[in-house]
């Protein structure tokens, strides 16, 4: 029952994020503050995270592949398939879920316990569209992100089977470029925006309607991590299940 | 000039207000007083719109609260300027930043004038050259300067505080009392205030409303308090030995 009366408040708190707006200037600076704390700031793990999986997924291919029959440049082709498909998007964004929305829950939920969300209420200003919409428009910027995952991962694979003497470069090269499909590069960016849209809105949910003191801010931050991964699981099978098949 | 009529408010089936009416008038400090539990914060925090009570209505000046339109509710909460307990400051922001809050987000006055205005209340509540630090780098009571100064710095008619000098050590918190008092003589401010302190309760209690289990159990001000026979009453105000001996004396007529 709480599952659903919780559905129901979320969704609730999505339609109140759109309303009654912050004045433009405000809203213009928050937006640019969300920006950099959200995405900006992300970009090191990301890239960091995304070279080293992009290499290693090159090495785990190569060294399954004992039949001299099937060609090297497989290698450089699996690495694009999962690094565009499912690493960059979706596994990105659970490390997302972890960085950003431990960062936005427990903020919001700081400002709950320290009264600063009823400060805002009192002064008659909608603390939702406040506090919640710059992060959900900042957010939408996050595909750029995951287009920067996307090409460092295949650098890491291309440095990989490279240097790692596993695949020849014009091998790789080919096999990066085999049977592409830019409807799944498509796919790949419409998924990365409703994960973005999720980043932004359920950790907001969590820390908003938290209750408590500094030890339910902490609590409320692992219970957003764990509810905004697993809604980005059940999303991605849902698009990948009406868009690719 | 605030009227609450009947005012009931429950959680559940915990009944925390149970028909509740009193009026407090501009121009002077109103104090909630009782125990804890009996219903100060969920009261104060019924007439900030912040709970919805379920029976009863809360005026302001000539209108109820409960028959404003949204719109209305909105222009209403503008005038109102609020100090929270823990000072409800953002962290992020410097204190300048802080008291300019309100002005940025409703008032049509240029950067400068902002700024002038901000001084001009940093200034009323003693606390200048602070306009730069954050709310994690002064102590506080020039915390509660700052919120003080962000409540007022609209101009509101109404000013609620929640346990203002909670914290404080006795010294300051006498500051804090006065210059609440002070601005609400200043601006005819209608002010609303939520105290456990004493002290607070014979320097400026100018009305005194006791809530004891979600009832008004007694109201009048700082004069009538010490004559008043009313033995809930006196035995919440009287409870510390220093209050004790000073009733006393008073008795004997020292």
């Amino acid at each position: 029952m709480d599952y659903i009366s919780s559905t129901g408040q979320y969704f609730i708190m999505i339609k109140d994020t759109f309303k009654r707006f912050t004045k433009g200037s405000v809203l213009r600076n928050l937006i640019i503050q969300e920006m950099n704390d959200l995405t900006v700031r992300s970009l090191g793990i990301v890239v960091f995270i995304s070279f080293f999986i992009g290499a290693v997924v090159t090495i785990q291919t190569a060294l399954n592949l004992n039949n001299p029959f099937i060609p090297k440049s497989l290698i450089g082709f699996a690495a694009r398939q999962s690094i565009i498909l499912e690493f960059s998007p979706t596994f990105v964004s659970i490390i997302m879920a972890g960085k950003v929305g431990s960062y936005i829950t427990s903020s919001i939920g700081t400002m709950r316990v320290t009264e600063q969300i009823d400060a805002l209420e009192i002064m008659g200003i909608n603390s939702l569209n406040y506090l919640v919409f710059p992060k959900v428009v900042a957010m939408m910027f996050y595909p750029f992100v995951i287009a920067i995952s996307m090409f460092v991962g295949i650098l890491g694979a291309y440095a990989a089977g490279v240097f790692g003497g596993f695949v020849d470069g014009d091998l790789f090269l080919r096999g990066l470029q085999e049977d592409f499909v830019t409807f799944q590069l498509v796919y790949a960016f419409i998924k990365t925006i409703i994960f973005a849209f999720i980043l932004a809105t359920v950790p907001s949910f969590h820390g908003y309607y938290m209750k408590g003191g500094s030890l339910e801010v902490g609590k409320a931050s692992t219970t957003s991590f764990v509810w905004t991964s697993v809604i980005i699981i059940v999303c991605n099978y849902i698009i990948t299940q009406l868009l690719l098949s | 000039m605030i009227k609450v009529e009947n005012l009931h408010k429950s959680f559940d089936d915990l009944d925390v207000l149970k028909g509740i009416s009193t009026t407090f008038e501009k121009g002077q400090t109103n104090l909630i007083i009782g125990q804890s539990g009996s219903g100060k914060t969920v009261f104060l925090k019924c007439m900030l719109g912040l709970f919805t009570p379920e029976e009863g209505y809360i005026c302001f000046g000539s209108e109820s609260y409960e028959e404003l339109t949204p719109k209305k509710r909105r222009e209403l909460r503008k005038q109102i300027g609020m100090v929270f307990q823990g000072g409800a400051l953002f962290d992020s922001m410097t204190v300048e930043e802080n008291v300019m809050f309100p002005l940025r987000m409703f008032a049509k006055a240029t950067k400068s004038e902002m700024l002038d205005r901000v001084n001009e209340v940093l200034k009323r509540v003693n606390l200048t050259n602070a306009n730069h630090k954050f709310p994690s780098e002064i102590s506080g009571g020039m915390q509660k300067r700052v919120s003080i100064a962000r409540a007022i710095v609209n101009r509101p008619k109404y000013l609620f505080c929640d346990e203002p000098n909670s914290g404080l050590d006795p010294r300051t918190a006498t500051v804090i009392d006065n210059l609440i008092q002070e601005i609400t003589h200043e601006f005819e401010i209608t002010t609303v205030i939520n105290t456990h302190d004493m002290n607070s309760v014979f320097e400026i209690g100018e009305k005194i409303v006791y809530l004891e289990g979600g009832h008004l159990a007694w109201e009048g001000n700082k004069d009538l308090i010490h004559k008043t026979n009313n033995k809930t009453v006196t035995d919440f105000v009287y409870s510390s030995n220093l209050f004790r001996k000073v009733r006393v004396a008073q008795q004997k007529g020292y």
